[in-house]
């Protein structure tokens, strides 16, 4: 038998480590910019924190997004829901909340946050099989429709709760600041980025090394192949999107202890930010989504200290740039 | 000899488009049938229409006497179809090792079955561990081919295999198609190089416009140069 | 048929319903007492115009913008910062005008050929991006735009209530500066509309729809996609200011509530939805029956939350308040998209045909 074009050179894969130097450099690049040291690591530390739980927050949206080609513009919902939901649970147990043991604090916080991705997640299957599956393949619909769901999430959640801001206090051992020399990282920071590398982490290790993640990915790729090779792509597609949903409930739950408050209206924010993240990243994409939520919150936070004029409008002149640079966003997943 | 797959009276509509206009076929346990035609006479239509990757808005599919024609993809590739698209369609985020994990949904690989596929491809075993997306276009194709055959199929669809390889290639590809015949299989197979049909066909089918407009044996047709002319506008020697 | 540049409504009852609301809305200042019904048809007037240049890009180029309501706001604001600025003088108006339709085209362009060069499925996101940008910007410059408060300002002279054109003792009406401001909103608002009919029919308007049902096909063929779907989005925004204009000159005020914020956006899915998508007649009749509502259906949840709440009933009085009119056109829009994605034009023209169909057999 002939040696079949065995002898071609075999391109060496690129990896594309372009992107994962930009934040970097961009940390890199501020230090002198900022002065203090101790200034920029408190930033710095705030910049992942913040990125991790946006990263949380807009995971479930590009990996839907890459699948299925479905564009859910309701998916800020999610997160209003789970924020809300947790409040069920931490405010009858706001002794336990302001205790100050980290063991009986946690005993709330877990249940609450496993609570809220659980109702979330149930959301996420009502949410597909009512507003997504009967428009299935059809952009400007799914568009309509999950922007529909959206504003009745949201005022719903205005019905049942009231127009005015709830309270999250954060518990009490994890109030208060790590100081190490004069520097001092808040401690829910360090808990957040060690959460949400902990998200990525699974992620990853779930897209690369089980047969499910080795699924999705060639689903991302292409979605018919998968389903000629006799996989049933739909069923694997509501299972993505229920675990999205419940991601963007725990990012909620994460961010209204981070903000110490809850409002159906931070979906609305926060939606816009999850959208630069996932175009930055590229749609379809976790590695650019947490390189891109890493990115605009370091610009949130060093653009803030350092031109707080800028803030407003720096998301959208990251975005630009980015595009401008690479026009599918950092990784470009699929080909639509 | 019994058909393993029937088609009969098939249309298929893409969007506002008719593509498929009534096909009757049928595919002989154990042969290869070829399926030719002209550019856009409809032979991807029909592979995908038997694998339900589009709806036939009328007619009868059976493979082994099973209707599937209102059937999910999923449904059919579990009734035993192997399916090689046109595109090739290999997962070239993931590595060639990982291609074939997938393509074999009912369990772990099976050794002596890569070992015989390693046989005649051997570039699989050397870029076992390399991304898809790098390889060369006729290792994908070889990939491709690979993942329908890496557990056994009743049926294998095969479209334009040989396209855009170079002529070496072309002749090994040929060779190894051969030996996936000799193990008894059933195939499907679209091909416009005239060459390859004539040594892998059993039996000949062409298509144009929508319907088959001739059916017969592939050695009578391949020594038929003024029918040849008539159905596909070429001729053997020309185009050898 | 040359003023509707050949495009008729195509439907007998279509054309019935459109002409009542013409005339309805041509003669509310004298059918309709009071200055609520002369504000509900002056707001008719302004979201028939916005409403039909979205059915520009969402109908006819099939993209999703969420930008829409910038650049009524940009046109809203200019005319009220300049009048804020400048007096209540002609020149101001002017200046408004100058200053505002050219920025809204500009900022147009600016993110038509910037979200068309990178991955059309980014439109959406990214107007809606840029929009909310552009509403904290003008929340936050409030030494121009009056940040939350707005900006409230006098008309010249001319279009003041107080201005009495035609006395009461000549025909048994008054003509007054605030009817000649409304039928100011009331021909501007008209001409938009017909302008844009004349743009759809257009050999352009043409291509915007080959464009809508399949980009490839209609690049393939050798059209500039890019150019024709920026220049869509500028004359969606041009007519977009102009209603944000009117609107501004008609309430005397711009504001982020009034102008800028997302439920008008909202708001505008939902009419163009309602009246039908691609049709330019939805626009008319989907802010008909939309603004009507608003006005007359909202008291009643009201009356009817307060019923509930009496009765004793859980949860119907607070799903049923007057603040949670949003819930319910959420619902709507929803049921609108799903059950009746041609709108109430597109129900009507089939039933038409159908008709029609049904006679020549
Ligand atoms: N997605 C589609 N939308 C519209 N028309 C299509 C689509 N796919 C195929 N067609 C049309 O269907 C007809 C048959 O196409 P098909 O791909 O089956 O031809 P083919 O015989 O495989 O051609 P080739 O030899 O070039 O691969 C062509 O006219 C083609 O333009
Ligand atoms: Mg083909």
């Amino acid at each position: 038998m002939t040696e079949l074009a065995a002898t071609d050179p075999l391109p060496k894969p690129k990896r594309d480590i372009a992107p994962i130097l930009l934040p970097v450099a961009l940390a890199v690049v501020t230090i002198p910019l900022i002065g203090s040291p101790s200034t920029w690591l408190t930033l710095t530390a705030a910049s992942l924190a913040m990125g991790m739980m946006i990263f949380i927050m807009a995971s479930g949206l590009t990996l839907v997004f890459g699948l299925m080609d479905v564009l859910n513009f309701g998916h800020g919902a999610f997160i209003a829901v789970g924020a809300y939901v947790a409040t069920l649970v931490l405010a009858p147990f706001a002794a336990s909340v302001q205790a100050d043991s980290l063991w009986v604090n946690l005993a709330v916080l877990a249940p609450a946050a496993l609570l809220s991705m659980a109702v979330s997640g149930a959301l996420g299957l009502i949410v597909e099989r009512v507003l997504i599956l009967p428009v299935y393949g059809q952009h400007l619909k799914q568009i309509l429709m999950t922007t529909g769901g959206l504003i009745v999430a949201e005022q719903t959640l205005y019905a049942l709760w009231g127009p005015q801001i709830i309270p999250t206090p954060l518990p009490t051992s994890l109030r208060g600041s790590f100081i190490i020399g004069d520097v001092a990282i808040a401690k829910y920071r360090v808990l957040a980025t060690l959460i949400g590398l902990a998200v990525f982490i699974a992620i990853q290790l779930v897209l690369n090394r089980t047969k499910l993640g080795l699924l999705i990915r060639a689903g991302v790729e292409n979605r018919e192949m998968v389903e000629a090779l006799g996989y049933r792509i739909r069923r694997l597609f509501l299972g993505v999107f229920m675990t999205g949903s419940a991601l963007a409930g725990l990012g909620g739950v994460m961010w209204a202890l981070y903000r110490e408050q809850v409002h159906a209206s931070m979906s609305d924010d926060l939606t816009v930010l999850i959208f630069i993240v996932v175009i930055i990243g590229g749609l379809g994409s976790i590695g650019g989504c947490f390189i891109g939520a890493i990115l605009v919150a370091m610009v949130a936070n060093y653009g803030g200290f350092l031109v707080p004029k800028l803030a407003l409008v720096s998301n959208i002149l990251l975005m630009v740039a980015i595009l401008m640079w690479r026009p599918r966003g950092l990784y470009a997943v699929t080909s639509r | 000899m019994t058909d393993l797959l029937k088609l009969s009276g098939v249309h298929t509509h893409i969007g506002r488009y008719h593509i498929l206009q009534g096909i009757d076929l049928s595919v002989a346990q154990g042969q290869t049938t070829m399926l030719l035609g002209r550019n856009g006479a409809g032979k991807t239509t029909t592979l995908r229409t038997i694998m339900g990757l589009w709806q036939a808005s009328r007619g009868e599919i059976s493979l082994a006497g099973e209707r599937i024609e209102s059937r999910t993809t999923p449904d059919i590739a579990r009734l035993g179809v192997g399916y090689v698209p046109e595109s090739m369609a290999v997962f070239s985020d993931l590595t060639v090792k990982e291609n074939l994990v997938l393509a074999a949904r009912d369990g772990p690989l099976d050794d002596s079955q890569l070992e015989w596929i390693f046989g005649f491809f051997p570039a699989l075993r050397r870029f076992w561990l390399s991304r898809a997306g790098s390889l060369s276009g006729g290792q994908k194709q070889m990939l491709s081919i690979a993942r329908a055959i890496i557990e056994p199929r009743k049926l294998l669809l095969i479209d334009e295999p040989t396209k855009g390889l170079a002529p070496a290639i072309v002749v090994a590809l040929i060779e190894c198609l051969k030996e996936i015949k000799r193990k008894g299989a059933t195939i499907l197979l679209v091909e416009q190089n005239f060459f390859a049909a004539r040594e892998l066909g059993d039996n000949v089918l062409v298509m144009d416009n929508g319907t088959i407009v001739h059916r017969g044996d592939m050695a009578a047709l391949a020594s038929d140069v003024p029918l040849q002319e008539r159905l596909l506008g070429l001729s053997l020697e020309t185009h050898q | 048929m040359m003023i509707l540049s050949g495009d008729p409504p195509k439907s007998r009852v279509l054309t019935l319903v459109l002409i009542v609301i013409i005339l309805a809305l041509a003669a509310t200042p004298f059918l309709f007492p009071g200055a609520k019904a002369l504000n509900v048809a002056a707001k008719i007037c302004v979201f028939a115009a916005l409403v039909a240049s979205y059915d520009l890009l969402l109908g006819y180029t099939g993209s999703v913008s969420f930008a829409h309501t910038m650049f009524y706001g940009i046109g809203s604001y200019a005319i009220a910062i300049a009048l804020y600025g400048m007096g209540p003088n002609w020149a101001a108006i002017a200046t408004g005008i100058v200053a505002g339709l050219p920025l809204a085209a500009l900022l147009a362009l600016a993110i038509g050929l910037f979200s068309l060069r990178v991955a059309a499925i980014f439109f959406a996101m990214i107007t809606l991006a840029v929009a909310s940008a552009f509403q904290v910007l003008a929340s936050q410059l409030s030494w121009l735009t009056g940040g939350e408060d707005g900006r409230s300002f006098q008309l010249p002279e001319l279009l003041r209530p107080g201005t009495i054109l035609i006395s009461k003792s000549l025909f048994g009406f008054e003509v007054n500066g605030r009817i000649l401001t409304y039928y100011l909103v009331f021909a501007t608002s008209a001409v938009m509309i017909l302008a844009l009919l004349r743009v759809v029919n257009s050999p352009f308007g043409r291509v915007l729809q080959a464009i809508r049902e399949n980009r490839f096909r209609a690049e393939a063929l050798g059209f500039r996609t890019v150019f024709h779907l920026t220049y869509a989005n500028c004359l969606a925004a041009l007519v977009a200011a102009g209603a944000g204009i009117l609107n501004a000159l008609w309430l005397r005020y711009a504001g982020p509530d009034t102008s800028l914020s997302f439920s008008i956006m909202l708001d505008i899915l939902l009419m163009v939805v309602i009246g039908g998508m691609g049709t330019i007649y939805g626009a008319i009749i989907g802010a008909a029956i939309f603004i009507l509502a608003q006005n007359y259906l909202q008291s009643l949840m009201g009356v009817a939350s307060k019923a509930a709440s009496e009765a004793g009933l859980p949860l119907l009085p607070g799903l049923l308040h007057p603040d949670r009119w949003l819930l319910w056109l959420g619902l709507l829009f929803i049921a609108s998209v799903y059950f009746f994605p041609t709108g109430v034009v597109g129900r009507l023209r089939n039933a038409g045909a159908k008709k029609a169909g049904g006679v020549s057999h």
